[in-house]
């Protein structure tokens, strides 16, 4: 393990807002991040074309639009940086080329716009986790694993400056838990399974990104986990308080990715982000309102709050009156950066802090577990503890006690069904055993079809 | 049907032990296997949909009621094939290639199952000959195709155009669905239904069978 965090980086309400980090990262064309200002993140996506090798010249031009685009609206606004962000699509990951070729020529717009326009860059890489494609998922070996490392190794070469995934051990068995409603099998996959495979994955990632002196390794999300279940409660499939719980929980396998060497900036859609700057000091990327290209958000204006990159998620290439879509949210974000930047260079960037908190507080559980003050509570629980799987506990049982003194004090309103769920999630977190080991025993023998302890290097036990 | 309402309070709570031994019960007393399913047992998972729809239950409660009723079923089923009875229609389903979200795709899953369907679930990012092999080993009336991106959406018409090639018949009928998805995506592509959300999804595959069973 690189850093064991037994502290808080970021203890004082004060010291926990958008634009500045302990740790500000350097990448790219001389972009810093966390080191004074919010900058956008631009992320972007294909409209509805079939990737495959018939169609692969098409998917070139629609990237090639994007870059040139993107960039010349940056330029246009002025932007004093920008990080473009490119998912990989599982396609363009299981042909390994395919993404460093993208790779190469968004980075190629990025470079020209430096040298001719000074635009401060950085161009984000994050393959697609297919680990997944088999049940149970094969996470430590095997073909998939094979071309996703492949893809890491080829993006780095092709010039990717900041490396990200959106990893998906333990995911196998949080859906489960998620669609049953049933706790200990969430707490199994968030505190015993994935803090493992983020471990061995980010160990892997690190190595990748040290084969190019210019590329870091940023960070992880807990995309599949968090906000499956926060765009479940938006369908009001699952309930709100259920999705706010597992925000924070979410945050403690997140982390793992900073312990084995991860710098920042995290990917924009992991929101559990704050916990993470507030433990690490390290930059981060969130998304709120400005995703809604991409998806709702009941946490639209609080996200923005503490971060250092301001993202919208995904967009399609598609066109819009205004140009193509992906320029468009460029000018959005910037706008929102510009905003955030002037308030703090005139000394009130805790005062758009917390207008932005308080906009969104507490009218959802999931952004009263978002506020500044709840960051430090929940990050606080976290590092308290030893170890994954009962920093995990810890971050579920401080976000149930904030929903819960939220509600009694009258300022969070829950549904009658919303009120029956914090109670049962209640009764469960405080009935959990203490140790991992009992657990992960109670899961294997009742979920046990669902997932390799191989995978987790838990074999033999 | 002295043991209806308790095996409806055993669905509708989710109880999979308690289902399973009442329907023994059942059984057990004399009630025809038929009528238990088509009468109690499947109008109970009808008013599962109807409290999910009406956001009284969410998912979880959803789909451990589903899991009620299998357990009921599983003590059933063997009456129900003695007596030759056959299920609702059989139905592959499967998220198409290039995908990997399975979430809605095992929830649809569920309910047609407990609407009572045959249900062989091929997983994620399933190739068009894996729904044809399907479609012909488990002789199904309907396939059902999810997709969540809209990049892989395009896969869903490769796939109907796949199936028409290989010779499946018409009344094999495609259903469609995913949050990317839309009615109007549906009729371009030729299928035969569409529905955003898993209760309309078994109405609609009821609708498909047109009244008959398999």
């Amino acid at each position: 393990m690189r850093n064991e965090y037994k502290h808080l980086a970021i203890s004082d309400l004060s010291g926990l807002r958008y634009g500045v980090a302990p740790k500000p990262v350097r990448c790219g064309n001389e972009l810093q991040i966390g080191a004074g200002q919010v900058l956008p993140e631009v992320n972007f996506t294909l409209p509805a074309i079939e990737v495959c090798a018939a169609n692969w010249n098409r998917v070139l031009e629609h990237y090639d639009e994007i870059g040139r685009n993107v960039v010349a609206r940056a330029v246009a606004l002025r932007a004093p940086g920008v990080v473009l962000e490119f998912e990989l699509l599982p396609a363009m990951t299981e042909t390994p080329e395919w993404g460093a070729e993208i790779t190469a020529l968004l980075k190629r717009h990025l470079r020209t716009a430096h040298e001719k326009h000074g635009l401060k860059s950085a161009l984000r890489v994050t393959p697609t986790d297919i680990r997944d494609q088999v049940k149970p998922p094969v996470l430590r070996s095997g073909q998939p694993w094979e071309r996703l490392r492949r893809s890491f190794e080829l993006c780095v070469a092709a010039g990717g400056d900041i490396l990200s995934i959106e990893s998906v051990g333990g995911k196998e068995l949080h859906d489960y838990g998620l669609m049953y409603g049933d706790l200990r099998a969430i707490v199994c996959a968030l505190g015993v399974l994935a803090p493992r495979d983020m471990a061995w994955l980010w160990d892997q990632i690190v190595e990748a990104a040290a084969a190019n002196p210019n590329a870091i390794p940023g960070g992880d999300t807990a995309c599949g986990f968090a906000n499956t279940a926060m765009q479940l409660a938006h369908q009001k499939m699952l309930p709100e308080v259920l999705a706010a719980v597992v925000r924070a929980m979410s945050a403690v396998r997140s982390l793992v990715a900073f312990e084995r060497g991860a710098q920042g900036p995290s990917k924009d859609c992991a929101y559990e982000g704050p916990v993470i700057k507030a433990i690490t000091g390290c930059p981060i990327a969130m998304e709120g309102k400005s995703a809604t290209c991409a998806h709702f958000s009941p946490v639209g204006n609080i996200a923005a709050a503490m971060c250092d990159l301001w993202s919208n998620e995904s967009v399609q290439n598609v066109r819009l009156l205004a140009g193509n879509a992906p320029e468009a949210y460029t000018e959005l974000l910037t706008y929102d950066c510009r905003l955030m930047n002037v308030a703090a260079a005139r000394g009130q960037a805790l005062v758009m802090r917390d207008w932005m908190t308080e906009s969104d507080e507490w009218l959802s559980p999931q952004a009263a577990v978002l506020s500044p003050a709840a960051t430090l509570r929940i990050a606080q629980a976290i590092v308290a503890e030893s170890n994954p799987y009962r920093r995990t506990l810890a971050a579920g049982r401080t976000a149930a006690a904030i929903l819960r003194e939220g509600h009694t004090a009258g300022l969070l309103a829950l549904a009658p069904r919303e009120r029956q769920w914090l109670g049962r999630i209640e009764d469960e977190l405080s009935g959990m055993p203490e140790q991992e080991d009992a657990l992960l025993a109670a899961m294997r023998d009742e979920q046990g079809s669902l997932f390799d302890l191989r995978s987790y290097g838990l074999a033999g036990q | 049907m002295s043991q209806s309402e308790p095996l409806l309070e055993a669905i509708l709570n989710g109880d999979a032990k308690a289902a399973a031994a009442l329907a023994g019960a059942a059984l057990e007393s004399g009630m025809d296997p038929l009528e238990l399913v088509t009468k109690l047992m499947i109008p109970a998972m009808d008013e599962v949909g109807r409290l999910f729809e009406c956001e009284e239950y969410f998912v979880p409660e959803l789909l451990l009621s589903g899991r009620a009723m299998r357990a009921a079923l599983e003590v059933v089923r063997p009456r129900l094939v003695a007596a030759g009875a056959q299920p609702m229609g059989r139905v592959v389903i499967g998220t198409v290639k290039g995908d990997l979200h399975d979430i809605g795709k095992n929830l649809v899953s569920s309910m047609l199952e407990g609407g009572g369907f045959e249900v062989h679930d091929l997983g994620a990012d399933v190739p068009p000959e894996r729904f044809i092999d399907a479609i012909r080993e488990h002789k199904a009336d309907i396939v059902a195709l999810s997709a969540l991106l809209t990049v892989t959406m395009p896969a869903m018409k490769t796939t109907i155009e796949a199936l028409r090639q290989a010779g499946v018949p018409d009344n094999v009928k495609v259903m469609v669905g995913g949050a990317p998805v839309t009615q109007q995506f549906a009729n371009e592509i030729g299928a035969d239904g569409y529905s955003d959300n898993a209760t309309s999804a078994v109405a609609l595959a009821r609708r498909l069978m047109g009244g008959r069973t398999t």
